[in-house]
């Protein structure tokens, strides 16, 4: 047999296979739990030994996106029939609908907020990046270093004093508040990412565009930007990771008007008994956004991880 | 196209002098060579004539505009990277557009320019291609693509062949060579070679140290070197130098080496203590009869000539013979040195002392 020094033996391959295929059981497996809950009537949800196979029922769905009240039969009868389908699974609790829930707000919220403060850091973690990777910035060390340090201890031991400026502001409880906190939180890694990606790009190219006739930022956004793509796509999912699935912070600074999601789902457990498929539900569809966030840039996202060291 | 003037220009990166007080000027459509070693400043006076580094004083003109402290975007000028920075994420076609697209130019102006440019190059059917794939010639050809399409002012080089193979440079720099004369562009071109810069340059600028050592036409730097770094620098093997103690008068027409007379061209200015003696290995004979005596130590035999080494009172000598000669290592023999080409140099200076031979050479850089 012929010894290579780049493909691995069989034996070798079969064993990285299994390990790779173990870890993402493993790592899937209380995602699924999670989808599969939402899908459970409130008894299967609790049920033990864990039912695998089940009749799936939307009724999570339902009690997560409204608000309902137990109704007498004297109600009921003077309702009339149920109308939709979604009134007719409330209905057969004995419930009937009130209204919608607080949840599609909430999401809302969590997708502007989240969204919002990854562009925003998106835009200053580049613009900082590219000045300290190509202009002489005073104290440049000391400054990145600084930067690095506000990373150096959780952000919640900061929340006092947090709280009492954003109360002092009158950013508690406010969409701004809250994407200002978060891009604050984001900015230090994604100067970081985004400085290491920049330094990667050789200076001839901007020099390149600079020579043809375009000005610095032309060159800038024409020649530099789509170039760090990869970069910037890689920081922008970590950065809405981390606001996407923020909870401290939200619980802390935000109850009505700006809650995010994370806060909310909880919240739901307390409002008909345990209802875990609602939670579940409310767990599936916070989901969503990220994952179609992270498919939409998976392209960039392999090379980005590894920071520029599979570039060419 | 345009003429180019460096007047005393300088630069400083903070405490270090990259380079020190330049002037030169190139001729409009001149292929002109900055030749010196590693580390010399070529690229930063390139890089200031081109605005991508601003002088820290001193003046260049170009089509005779001062634009020392001007953007490279307002200066009209091409320049080939070392590396080519061919644009990456753009096609050949859209690389070779470029320059074109920041002018405003019209689309369909545009493509029939890019075409005409393809054309001339011999890349016409790589045009869709991204420039990723492309081997060293095809990018070094859409790179000078990119430099020809907008009729600049003059053209850059910065050691545009540096990234090719040894095989493959000889045939680009003509390539280049002919695409220069066809255009007729003022060309500035960078190198540490100083066989390219014979081949090539119509004036050579020699730079040594940040220093400007010797400017002129290839014949007149190889012939009548103005410092010992020029003389050793060009030419291989380079001038022999002799070194001696001695004296050199106004007007005289030879100097005594060990007390040995030796004829030179006649001396326009005098120095005595020490005097190096300089003489390219093609102007050395070997003659028995020769009163300055040397040893054969070393042959070297290149198919139509040899390069035999000799042992002198004042140090190695490398003589240019016909293959035809006999020699043989260890043979006792008389040197004659041809009386019209050497150079004498003050040892200390390094500079050349002017004779009746250089003086118009020396005059001019
Ligand atoms: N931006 C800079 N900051 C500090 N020093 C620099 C800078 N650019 C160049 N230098 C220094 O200036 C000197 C001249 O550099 P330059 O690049 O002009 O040399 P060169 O003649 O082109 O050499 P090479 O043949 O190696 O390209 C070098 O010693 C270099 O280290
Ligand atoms: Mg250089």
């Amino acid at each position: 047999m012929s010894f290579s020094v780049t493909e691995p033996t069989k034996g070798t391959k079969w064993f990285a296979g299994i390990l790779v295929v173990a870890y993402a059981v493993i790592t899937i497996i209380p995602l699924l739990w999670i989808i599969a809950t939402g899908f459970k009537s409130p008894s299967d949800s609790i049920a033990y030994p864990p039912v695998v196979v089940f009749e799936p029922t939307l009724e999570g769905y339902v009690n997560l996106f409204t608000d309902r009240t137990r109704a007498t039969d004297d109600m009921l009868e003077a309702a009339g029939p149920p109308q939709t389908w979604y009134e007719e699974i409330a209905r057969a609790r004995g419930t009937v609908i009130s209204g919608p829930s607080r949840y599609g707000e909430r999401f809302l919220n969590s997708v502007i907020i989240g969204f919002g403060s990854t562009a925003l850091c998106m835009i200053l973690g580049t613009a900082a990046a590219y000045a300290f990777s190509r202009f002489r910035v005073p104290l440049k060390d000391d400054l990145l270093f600084f930067i690095l340090s506000t990373r150096m201890m959780p952000p919640i031991a900061v929340a006092i004093p947090i709280f009492l400026i954003f109360r002092n502001l009158g950013l508690n409880d406010t969409h701004l508040g809250m994407i200002l906190l978060y891009t604050a939180v984001n900015l230090s890694l994604s100067v970081w990412l985004l400085k290491g990606f920049i330094d990667e790009i050789p200076l001839e190219y901007e020099e390149a565009a600079l020579i043809d006739g375009y000005t610095r930022f032309q060159a800038f956004y024409k020649v530099v930007l789509p170039q760090a793509a990869t970069g910037i796509a890689s920081t922008a999912i970590f950065c809405l990771i981390f606001a996407w699935n923020e909870y401290a912070f939200a619980v802390l600074l935000t109850s009505g008007e700006a809650q995010t999601a994370p806060p909310f789902i909880p919240n739901i457990i307390g409002v008909n008994g345990k209802d875990w498929p609602a939670v579940a539900a409310g767990a599936t569809i916070f989901l969503v956004p990220v994952m179609v966030f992270t498919v939409l840039l998976r392209k960039h996202l392999l090379r980005g991880i590894t920071f520029g060291a599979v570039r060419k | 196209m345009a003429q180019i003037r460096i007047e005393n220009v300088r630069k400083d990166f903070g405490a270090f002098t990259a380079v020190q007080s330049s002037t030169f000027t190139i001729e409009d459509g001149e292929f002109f060579m900055l030749l010196g070693p590693s580390g010399c400043g070529k690229t930063t006076t390139l890089r200031m004539m081109a605005g991508l580094e601003l002088p820290t004083s001193g003046e260049i003109f170009i089509d005779g505009e001062e634009v020392g402290q001007k953007p490279a975007s307002q200066r009209d000028i091409a320049f080939v990277f070392q590396m080519f920075a061919l644009y990456p994420h753009m096609n050949v076609g859209k690389n070779i557009s470029y320059p074109l697209l920041s002018q405003g130019m019209p689309k369909v102006q545009v493509k029939k320019k890019v075409a005409e440019i393809a054309e001339i190059l011999g890349i016409t059917d790589i045009l869709n291609k991204p420039v990723g794939g492309l081997s060293g010639g095809d990018r070094q050809r859409v790179a000078l693509g990119r430099a020809i399409v907008r009729d600049p002012k003059a053209f850059f080089m910065d050691e545009p062949l540096g990234a090719l193979d040894a095989e493959f440079r000889e045939h680009m720099s003509e390539e280049l060579r002919a695409l220069h004369d066809r255009m007729n562009a003022t060309t500035v071109y960078v190198t540490h070679d100083q066989l390219e810069a014979m081949q090539m340059g119509d004036k050579i600028v020699v730079m040594n140290h940040g220093v400007v050592e010797q400017f002129g036409v290839p014949q007149d730097i190889y012939d009548w070197p103005a410092t010992k770094f020029v003389a050793q620098f060009i030419g291989s093997p380079p001038m022999n130098f002799l070194n001696f103690n001695g004296m050199v008068g106004t007007g005289s027409t030879e100097v005594r080496m060990n007390d040995i007379s030796i004829t030179v061209p006649e001396a326009r200015e005098g120095t005595h203590g020490a005097i190096t003696f300089g003489i390219r290995p093609e102007h050395v004979r070997l003659d028995d009869s020769a009163p300055y005596r040397g040893r054969v130590v070393a042959t070297e035999y290149l198919g139509t000539t040899q390069i035999v080494t000799l042992e002198t009172a004042n140090g190695a000598v490398k003589a240019r013979l016909s293959s035809a000669e006999r020699v043989n290592v260890g043979d006792q023999t008389g040197l004659q040195f041809d009386a019209r080409t050497i150079s004498l140099f003050d040892a200390e200076t390094g500079k050349a002392l002017k004779s009746a031979a250089n003086k118009e050479v020396l005059s001019n850089g």
